[in-house]
This record gives structure tokens, sequence and C-alpha cells, in this order.
């Protein structure tokens, strides 16, 4: 048989009899994702929608960097982790390379202007009237931004599905910063790419359908959403 | 209704910080060490061969078990691994490119360097040899074979410990390789044999890596070995504590002299896949006990 | 009971020299202009004439680039700056283009009132719903809302406020005569009922002629008459009023 076809169905086997080693290092890659995922939002998200609300010096250059991010290798971003954690960096201290910890913060400088971006731009087409309407109806400035943000909403939440796809399939940097340690920071990613050095297509392609699943469902959940968001009930 | 949009969102929320929450988080490093139930973490940077083969899986656990410790496998190549170990972000290096290791140690990046094990590298080839190195007993004469008639041969071009083995033969021969039939792949040792295997090219590879991948349905055949030059020693390095005061020496010289010690070395000579042996001990302490 | 250092003054508004200034371009400079207390007041005049911007600093939506604009709220005299957000409340606005939140009609409707932490108001948004013959598309989201329904949802959620100042721009400007009607008595019922001030703009003068008391004309961000309602259209004393009121004005 083609090694494709039982590559597939070795996958099939250990995703149906939830592996151990599988489900473990599928957890974790959700783990690290989701943890990097809220750290994103709550920094992305007011950033964002802060950008497209107010005008301040330096916006436009300010705003250059986060299109920059967007675009950044995320081997890059891991590099520069990798080098701020190292012992002989200046946050060696810490002890924090070759962990988990390291391996959000990766994470993190990716998804961020991601974030940021996304969410700028769907707070900017919100209707420019509405804040003002609102403080019309007796809204706070806090609470007409509030407002146009929840209009957002669809928008943002994209974005974060975008951010949670881009991060949870990425490799360069985890693997750079995490060390891809056995049982500690081995995710879906690094193990596939182990597991394909070492000629275990079939663990390695079982890990492949894990990740495409997790991002699917991902997407599925945005598209439902989306729909039901903005579609009339 | 709008309020059961707002719940679908909630509970999407919701599960992701759930999942952030709930899964175990890491200890950090300093914490892991000051109790004493919680296991201390040992880092160890050490070749892709040595954790691909399933060696370390085999012998680590008896380790982790005896000290407490919990050991860290950060698998990468040799070249890497010393970078690691020269930033201190490792306590302990196991790789194998002797001349940087010496290097190593000169800089006063460890105290010293200890002898472990050795395994031994093989040319490997297609069953039809086009450039006819197969039963040659000498690395260089073959790959200047190889060269001549510009067979496939693919270079891992990764700066690891086997790329270096492999510069060196190609030194020896007294060639620079270049040209369509010389790639380098910039690849662990289990990608290029794959790759090898594509394009029925040569290339070099260890034994061990070889026999594994050999095992899933590779067709490349070994066609030459046992060349002295081919020898492959592995070596184990403490990170020197003067120079990085944050490396936890003290179970680092544990685990060097536990891998040193005739009992772990007897584990490695038992090491077999598919009835091969991929590991030859050779501390001080085994060849002393022979 | 004791007696008031300053009695409440006939006026709500009171405005002294204000100029607005768009990319240096000054849209509006006005030296001088009270609106009194509990009057439908009704502003006309050209498009971009500066009707809007003159609204927009009355509501405190935006500061004048100098000048200063004197409200009475809960019968005392407040500067723009020191206005407190629950005497600010008390002034609510309608857009000439309104903005909704995506969200049902309903809760367009409360959502002034959830400001001021009223979160049982069904009755009273059921109410304004009523008033302006929405009832039926109370569970509707905005998209899907023809320009004359937005419009009387941006009414409704004002109304349901009970404001002391009633700010309009253009409120009728999507409907169809019935509503017209609709809206009108709206207006002249709440300021009647409740002794509302209402600034209106329109640009239907026969609307002006209908329910104010007095009619200001402003063109190119320049007061050109203030007189009541009666004088305005009958002895117009600038000419351009006269012009304007015959649809002659050529701008
Ligand atoms: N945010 C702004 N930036 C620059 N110019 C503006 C802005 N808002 C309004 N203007 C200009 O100010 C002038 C007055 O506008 P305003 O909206 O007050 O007019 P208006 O009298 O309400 O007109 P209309 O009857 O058409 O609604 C116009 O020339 C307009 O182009
Ligand atoms: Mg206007």
């Amino acid at each position: 048989m083609n090694t494709f076809v039982e590559a597939l169905l070795e996958a099939l086997r250990l995703i149906l009899t939830l592996d151990p080693v599988v489900v473990e290092i599928a957890l974790r890659s959700l783990q690290v994702t989701a943890i990097a995922l809220v750290i994103s939002a709550v920094l992305g998200v007011p950033t964002g929608a802060w950008l497209a609300l107010t005008r301040f010096p330096g916006k436009r250059l300010f705003t250059a960097f986060i299109y920059t991010g967007m675009g950044m290798p995320p081997v890059v971003a891991g590099l520069a982790v990798y080098l701020l954690l190292s012992r002989t960096g200046p946050l060696g201290d810490l002890g924090w390379l070759f962990s988990l910890r390291a391996m959000v913060i990766a994470q993190v400088i990716i998804a961020t202007p991601l974030v940021v971006g996304v969410s700028m731009s769907a707070v900017l087409a919100v209707d420019p009237s509405l804040g003002q309407q609102l403080r019309a109806l007796g809204a706070t400035v806090f609470q007409s931004r509030l407002a146009v943000l929840a209009e957002a909403r669809v928008g943002v939440i994209v974005g974060l599905v975008a951010g949670f796809g881009s991060i949870i399939s990425e490799v360069g940097a985890v693997m750079l910063v995490g060390g891809n340690i056995d049982g500690r920071t081995r995710v879906l990613t690094t193990a596939i790419v182990l597991e394909t050095r070492k000629g275990n297509f079939d663990l390695a392609m079982a890990l492949g359908i894990i990740l495409l699943g997790l991002s699917f469902l991902a997407n599925l959940v945005m598209a439902l959403g989306q729909g039901r968001l903005s579609e009339p009930s | 209704m709008p309020t059961r949009n707002i719940r679908v969102w909630l509970i999407f929320i919701l599960t992701l910080s759930l999942l952030a929450c709930a899964a175990p988080a890491t200890p950090p490093a300093d914490q892991a060490a000051e109790s004493d139930s919680d296991p201390q973490r040992l880092i160890l940077a050490t070749t892709t061969s040595t954790e691909n083969s399933g060696l370390l899986a085999f012998i680590l656990p008896v380790f982790e078990e005896q000290y407490n410790a919990s050991v860290d496998v950060v698998a990468v190549g040799t070249g890497q691994a010393l970078e690691i170990g020269e930033a201190g972000d490792a306590d302990v290096l196991l790789v194998h490119d002797r001349s940087r290791e010496d290097i190593f140690v000169e800089a006063g990046n460890a105290p010293a360097r200890y002898d472990v094990m050795y395994n031994d590298f093989v040319i490997i080839g297609p069953a039809v040899d086009p450039a006819g190195i197969r039963g040659m007993e000498d690395a260089a004469a073959a790959f200047a074979l190889i060269a001549e008639a510009g067979s496939p041969f693919v270079s891992r071009g990764d700066d690891s410990g086997t790329h270096s083995k492999e510069l060196s033969i190609w030194a020896a021969a007294g060639i620079e390789p270049s040209g369509d039939w010389y790639q380098a792949a910039g690849q662990g040792m289990g990608a290029v044999i794959t790759i090898a295997d594509e394009q029925q090219g040569y290339t070099l590879s260890d034994r061990a890596t070889f026999i594994a991948r050999q095992a899933e349905g590779v067709s490349l055949e070994v066609l030459l070995e046992g060349d002295e030059a081919l020898f492959n020693p592995y070596g184990v390095m403490p990170i020197s504590a003067e120079r990085h005061p944050d490396v936890n020496a003290e179970l680092a010289m544990q685990f060097v002299e536990w891998l040193i010690s005739v009992e772990t070395q007897e584990m490695i000579a038992s090491f077999e896949i598919n009835g091969q042996k991929l590991f030859f001990p050779d501390s001080d302490a085994w060849n002393a006990a022979q | 009971m004791s007696i008031p250092v300053t009695a409440p003054s006939p006026y709500v508004y009171q405005i002294n020299a204000i100029q607005q200034i768009y990319q240096r371009r000054t849209v509006l400079d006005l030296d001088e202009l009270q609106i009194r207390q509990g009057e439908i007041f009704a502003l006309v005049g050209p498009s971009g004439a500066g009707k809007s911007t003159l609204l927009r600093i009355l509501a405190f939506l935006e500061r004048p680039a100098s000048g200063q604009v004197h409200v009475q709220v809960d019968g005392t005299n407040w500067m723009q700056d020191e206005i407190p957000i629950a005497q600010r409340r008390k002034i609510a606005m309608v857009f000439q283009r309104p903005a909704l939140l995506s969200r049902p009609v309903r809760v367009n409707v409360a959502y002034g009132l959830r400001l001021r932490g009223n979160y049982d108001g069904k009755v009273r948004v059921e109410e304004a719903l009523e008033r302006v013959s929405l009832t039926h598309l109370a569970d509707a989201l905005p998209r899907t809302l023809s320009g004359g329904e937005m419009q009387r949802v941006a009414v409704a959620r004002t109304l349901v406020l009970e404001p002391q100042i009633l700010i309009l721009d253009e409120p009728t400007a999507n409907l169809d005569p019935t509503n017209v009607r609709i809206i009108e008595e709206l207006v002249q019922d709440q300021n009647q009922r409740f002794g509302t001030s209402i600034v209106l703009v329109t640009h239907n003068i026969f609307q002006a002629r209908r329910l104010a008391d007095r009619v200001a004309l402003i063109i190119d961000g320049k007061l050109v008459e203030v007189a009541a309602t009666e004088d305005f259209f009958e002895n117009p004393k600038d000419p351009r009023t006269a012009a304007f009121v015959s649809g002659d004005l050529i701008y």
C-alpha cells in the first residue's frame, strides 16, 4: 500500500483511539496558543481600537510599525525572544528559555500586531458618526467607545481567529525558543517536524490532521458566529 | 436573538480561557530547584541523532529516578548545541564533533570533555551504485569517485557534527564540492536520507539514523563502512559554572558521572533497533573494566 | 422658601460670539443668539450653512473654536466646560443621518435609558416605539430598516429619555407625509406637555412655520435674521430672508 494511504489510516487510528501521546501534544498546543491569544487580545484589541478612534502625533509611524509587525516572519520574532531570554541576554535571569512561557511570549509577539491591525480596521469600519450620536444620547466618551468596539465585534473576532490560526500552526519560533522538549515544550508543529525527520510519517500525519482539524474548527466557529452576528435573526 | 449571539461568543472565549487555565502550567526552572519533592531540572543540549534514535528515551528514565531529576532534552545540530552551551542556556552537552569540542573546552566553556560512546558513519547510496564505491575501504577515495561521476550527493549543510565530518572527508580527498550534483539540504539526517532516496543519490549518515530509516522503507544501502575516518565519537561536557553561575553544575556533573559509569555504559551497549547495535560504549571506566 | 440669588433666566441657550473653524475655514460665526426656555426654535438655511455644526455645539458634542455657550438645565446656568454629565444628559439630539447600533430596534431605543442606570424601562421603550408607530419592528435589526424607519428609531431613542432640551437635525427629511405628521405631533406634544425646549433644523419651511415659535436664518455660518415665526414669514426684515422664504434664494 501507498505510504500516504497508510499514514492516513494510521493517523485516523491514533486519533480515534485517543492516543495519549497525541492527545497530550495537542492539548499542549492548545494551551500555549490559548494563553498567547488571550494575552494578544488583551493587548491588541484595545490598542487597535485606540488607534482607530484617536489622533495623536506619530500615529502614522506607529501604524506603519504595526503593519510591518503583521508581515514579520515568525522565526524572526522567535530569534528575538531567544536572544532576550538566553542566559547571556537581558532577560536571562528569568530562566525562561526552553519553556512554555518562552513559546507564549513568541506567539504573543507574532499574534499581537495581527490582532491590533484587524481590530483597528474593524473599528474603522463602524459608522464614524455613531460614537458622537451615542454621546448625544448621554454616553460618556468611554461608554461611546465601548459601544463602537462592540459594533466592531465581528471583525475583532475574525482577527482573533486569524491570530489563533497563525500561531497554532507556527513552527520556527516555538521550535527555537521552546526547544521541542519531549513532555514539556513539544507541540503539534514541532512534533510534526521531528516525526517527519525521524521518518514516522504516520504519527506526523496524525498530528498534522489534528492541527488542520483545530484550525478548521476555529474557522468554522468564526464563520458560524460571523453569520449569526451579522445576519438578522 | 442578540443574547444568544453573545452567548455563543462567551462560550467560545470561556472555552479558550478554561483551556488556558486548566492545562498544567510549567513551573519556572528556579522554583523547581528549590523544593525537595519537585524534580530538579537539567537541560541537556544534544544532537538529533541521540534523541531520534531513541537512545535517550531508553537510558534517561534511570537517571531521572535515581537523582530525582527531570532531563529536558533540546535536540538540535551540534553547532547549535555548542552555541546553546556557550550562552549558558543548557547545563550539559552531549555532542559529536571532536575538534570543536576541544576548542569549546579550551575556550573555558566547559571544565572538561569526557568520552561517552561512539557510533560510526556510513556512506549510503543507491543499490546500482553509479559511482562504483561499493566495498571500498577509503572514504575519501570514495568521495572522489562520486565527485568524478557527478552522481547526486546530498549534504546536511546544517553545521551539524555529521556535516563537519563530511567536510573533513572532502578535505581529505582534496575536493571542494560544488556543482549541480552537490546539494546542501540544510535539514536533519532523517530528511536528508529521504531526499537522497528520492534522488537515488549518495550521502553520509550516522548508522543509527540510517537503520531507523531503512526500517521505514528507504531503499538506499550501505556502500562503504569501517574506515577509521568514519569513527564518530560522542563526548559529554558539563557547562562551566564559573562562566555561567546559573547553570545546575552539581546535577550536570552527576549526570556526566552517571553517563560514563559502567552500569550506564552497559545499557548503551544493550540498546538495539531491529536487532542492530547502534552505539558502542567508550568511556574510560568502561574501557578499564573490559 | 429661600429666594434664589439669580432668578432662572428666560433663556435656555445664550450664545456669545462663537466661531467654528474646520480645516482653517470658518463655517460658523455667530455674534449673539438666545433661545428661550420652552420654545420651539427653528433654524433654516441653505445646505452647508452651518446648521448641523451649530446643533452639535449646542449638544456639547464639540467645542467651538472660540466663544461661549451657556445652557440652562435644572434651573441653573452652565458653561460648556463645566456642565456635569447628569445635566448634559438632559440634552438629547437626533441627527440628520442617524447611526444606530447593529442591535435590534428595541435595544437601540433602550440604550440611553441604560446609560442612565434604568435597566427596566421596558414600558417606556414600548411606549416610545408606539409613539413612532414602530411596535411591529421592535425586534428588527437596523440594516433591514428603511431610511424613514431608521429616522423614527432615532426619534424614539431620544424621546424615551424625556430630555429638557431636544435638538433635532432634520428629523423628517426621509419621511412620507403621514410620518412627517406623526413626528411633528410628537414634537409639539413633547413641547406642550413637558415644556421641553426644542431646537429644530429643517429644510422644509412649511414645517418651520407649522411648528416653530421663532425662526432663524443662517447663511454661510452667519445669522441673517431671527424673528417670531409670523414676522419671519410675513414681514421679513432682511431681503435674503424674503428670498429664502419665497424659494428664490440662489446659493
Ligand atoms: N468634520 C468636518 N470637517 C471639515 N468640514 C466640515 C466638517 N463638518 C462640516 N464641515 C463643513 O462645514 C460646513 C457646514 O456644515 P454643516 O453640516 O453644519 O451644514 P448644514 O447647514 O447642516 O448643511 P445641510 O443642510 O446640508 O445639512 C460645510 O461646508 C461642511 O462641508
Ligand atoms: Mg446639516
